[in-house]
C-alpha cells in the first residue's frame, strides 16, 4: 500500500499516489494553506479584547491559537474569514475587513 | 477430504462467507439474493461465526455500510440483486477508488422495467465501469468456489479493489445442484487472516479515506486504479492455480470447451454456457466442428485470452443476457470484436441478445445458433444484432 505522502505535490505522477488517494498521516492540513481562499479578513482588536475566549470553539478552522490560556492573532494561513468570530464576539474585539489581509 | 453436498447457489455462497467468517455483513434483502443475508444472519444467530451483521435500510446504505467497515479494517462481504446494485450504484465507485477490498455477492436479475425478478446479466453489466472486478459463474460449485476465492484477490497488496460473485438468479441461486465443499479449516487456511496495512481504527496510525482530489490529481488517481485492475489479472490466475491444489478444480480467465479446432464458436457467460455446451456435445458426435467459450472474469476484461482462444474461427455468436441499448451490440460483444480488432483477427462475429428477464434458452436454441453460423446466415431482424427467441 503506497502512503508516502511527501510526493504529493501539483506534479505528483500517477506512480506516487497513495493508494485510494488514502491519507495516512495525522495533522497534516496544517501543511495546507487555505488562508488563500479568504475575500473578508478577521482583525483582532487587542485593546478591546478581554479574553473571554468565547471566538475559540466556534473557529471552524482552529486559526485563533491560544498560548497559556490567552488568545494571540489569527493564524492568517489557515482563516478562511468566514467572520463567526466575529460575530460572537461580545465586545466588538474582532472586525471583519474587505480584502484578503 | 471434499465434502459432497447438493445445495442451492446461494446457499453455496453462503456456506463459503460462514467458512469465511468475515467481520461485518450490511446487507438489505432483494429477490433473488435475499436468501444469502439470511442465510448469514442464521449462521450468526446459531453462533457458527462472530461476523456483525448490520440488517440497513437500504442497499445504498448496505454498500456505505460496507465501505465504513472495510475501510475501519474488517473482512466486509454483502449480497444484492438488480435494483439493489443499482441503488449502490454511486457508492460502488467509492469503494473502488477507495480501493477497498468488499466482496459482493450479486446474483444477476433483469432491472426495471418493466419490473421482472428473473435472471439477466442487466445488474451486473451497469457496473461494469465501476472499478470492480467482476467474476461470473456457470454453476453452483463455480458460484461457490469463486466466493472462496474472492477475497484473496480483492485484499492482495498489487490489487486492493473490491470484487463481485456473480451467478444467475434462481437458474444457479435457487436451483439446488450437487457439489464440492472444501473443510472448514481448508478454507480458513486458503483465505487467511485479512491484515490491512492501513485502517481507521488503527489509532497509531491515523488517516483519511476517500479525500476530494482536485482536477490535478484526479486523472492520476483512476489512472493508478487501472493499473491495480491489469495487476489482478496476475492475481487472478495465481489464486486459481493455488486453489487448484487444495480443490482440484481449475479455473481460468475464460473456459475453452472444444475451440481447438472449431470453426464456430459461441461465447457465453453465466449459466446458460451449459445449454451451449450441450448443443456442442450434440453436434460434435455428428462431425461438426464447434465449440464454447465461457468468459468466467469480465473485469478485468481477458482481451488477450478470448483473441487467442478464436484465433482460427470462421464465425462466433457473442451472447448478451443484457441489453445495452448501444443500437450497435450487447456489451460483451462491444469488448470482444474490439479485442479481435486489436489482435488483427477479423471472423464474422454476430452479437446475439438473450435470455432477458429469465427468458429460457434451450439446447434447441444453441443448435440453430450453431446452424445459422454455419450456414453464414448472419441476418439480424432490425437492428446490427440479433434477439434471440423473441416473437415477431
Amino acid at each position: 500500500m503506497k502512503t508516502d505522502i511527501n510526493k504529493l505535490g501539483l506534479d505528483v505522477k500517477w506512480q506516487d499516489m497513495t493508494t485510494g488517494t488514502s491519507v495516512v498521516h495525522s495533522g497534516s492540513s496544517a501543511e495546507f494553506s487555505t488562508g488563500d481562499w479568504r475575500v473578508d479578513t478577521p482583525h483582532w482588536l487587542e485593546d478591546k479584547c478581554k479574553q473571554c475566549l468565547l471566538c475559540i470553539p466556534v473557529c471552524p478552522d482552529s486559526s485563533i491559537p491560544v498560548v497559556d490560556g490567552k488568545r494571540i492573532d489569527f493564524d492568517y494561513d489557515h482563516c478562511k474569514g468566514c467572520g463567526i468570530c466575529a460575530k460572537v464576539c461580545p465586545f466588538d474585539a474582532i472586525e471583519m475587513r474587505k480584502g484578503a489581509k | 477430504m471434499a465434502i459432497r453436498e447438493r445445495l442451492s447457489g446461494n446457499e453455496a455462497v453462503s456456506v463459503a462467507i460462514r467458512q469465511i467468517n468475515p467481520d461485518v455483513m450490511p446487507a438489505f434483502p432483494i429477490t433473488p439474493s435475499t436468501e444469502i443475508p439470511q442465510y448469514v444472519s442464521s449462521y450468526v444467530a446459531d453462533g457458527l461465526i462472530d461476523t456483525e451483521f448490520v440488517p440497513v435500510e437500504s442497499e445504498h446504505s448496505a454498500m456505505s455500510a460496507a465501505v465504513g467497515a472495510c475501510a475501519a479494517g474488517a473482512r466486509t462481504v454483502t449480497a444484492t440483486s438488480s435494483a439493489g446494485l443499482a441503488l449502490m450504484w454511486e457508492v460502488l465507485h467509492i469503494a473502488a477508488s477507495d480501493r477497498l477490498p468488499i466482496a459482493l455477492a450479486l446474483v444477476n436479475r433483469a432491472l426495471s422495467g418493466p419490473i421482472n425478478i428473473n435472471a439477466d446479466h442487466s445488474d451486473g453489466m451497469g457496473s461494469r465501469d465501476c472499478g470492480w472486478i467482476q467474476l461470473y459463474a456457470e454453476d453452483n460449485q463455480e458460484a461457490y468456489d469463486n466466493m472462496v476465492m474472492a477475497y484473496r484477490i480483492a485484499e492482495h497488496p498489487d490489487v486492493l479493489l473490491p470484487v463481485m460473485i456473480c451467478q444467475d438468479g434462481f437458474i444457479t441461486s435457487h436451483a439446488v445442484q450437487n457439489l464440492f465443499l472444501l473443510e472448514d479449516d481448508v478454507v480458513k487456511k486458503f483465505v487467511g487472516e485479512y491484515k490491512p496495512e492501513n485502517y481507521l481504527l488503527n489509532a497509531e496510525r491515523p488517516m483519511a479515506v476517500g479525500p476530494y482530489a482536485v482536477t490535478n490529481y484526479y486523472m492520476e488517481a483512476r489512472r493508478a486504479m487501472a493499473e491495480a485492475m491489469k495487476n489482478s489479472a496476475q492475481v487472478i490466475a495465481d489464486v486459481a492455480k493455488e486453489y487448484e491444489t487444495v480443490s482440484g478444480r481449475a479455473y481460468d480467465f475464460v473456459e475453452e470447451y472444444q475451440t481447438e479446432d472449431a470453426d464456430y464458436v459461441i461465447v457465453i457467460m453465466g449459466s446458460a454456457t451449459g445449454a451451449a455446451k450441450d448443443a456442442c456435445d450434440k453436434l460434435r458426435a455428428e462431425g461438426k466442428k464447434v465449440g464454447v467459450l465461457k468468459i468466467r472474469v469480465f473485469r478485468p476484461f481477458p482481451a488477450a485470452k478470448l483473441a487467442s482462444a478464436l484465433k482460427n474461427v470462421k464465425a462466433i455468436a457473442a451472447m448478451d443476457r443484457s441489453e445495452s441499448f448501444s443500437g450497435n451490440s450487447g456489451p460483451m460483444a462491444a469488448e470482444l470484436k474490439a479485442a479481435l480488432y486489436d489482435a488483427k483477427q477479423y471472423p464474422e462475429v454476430v452479437s446475439m441478445v438473450y435470455g432477458l428477464g429469465g427468458r429460457d434458452i434451450t439446447v434447441e436454441d444453441m443448435e440453430s445458433i450453431y446452424a445459422d453460423l454455419e450456414a453464414g446466415n448472419f441476418e439480424c431482424e432490425g437492428l446490427p444484432y440479433r434477439y434471440v427467441n423473441v416473437r415477431e
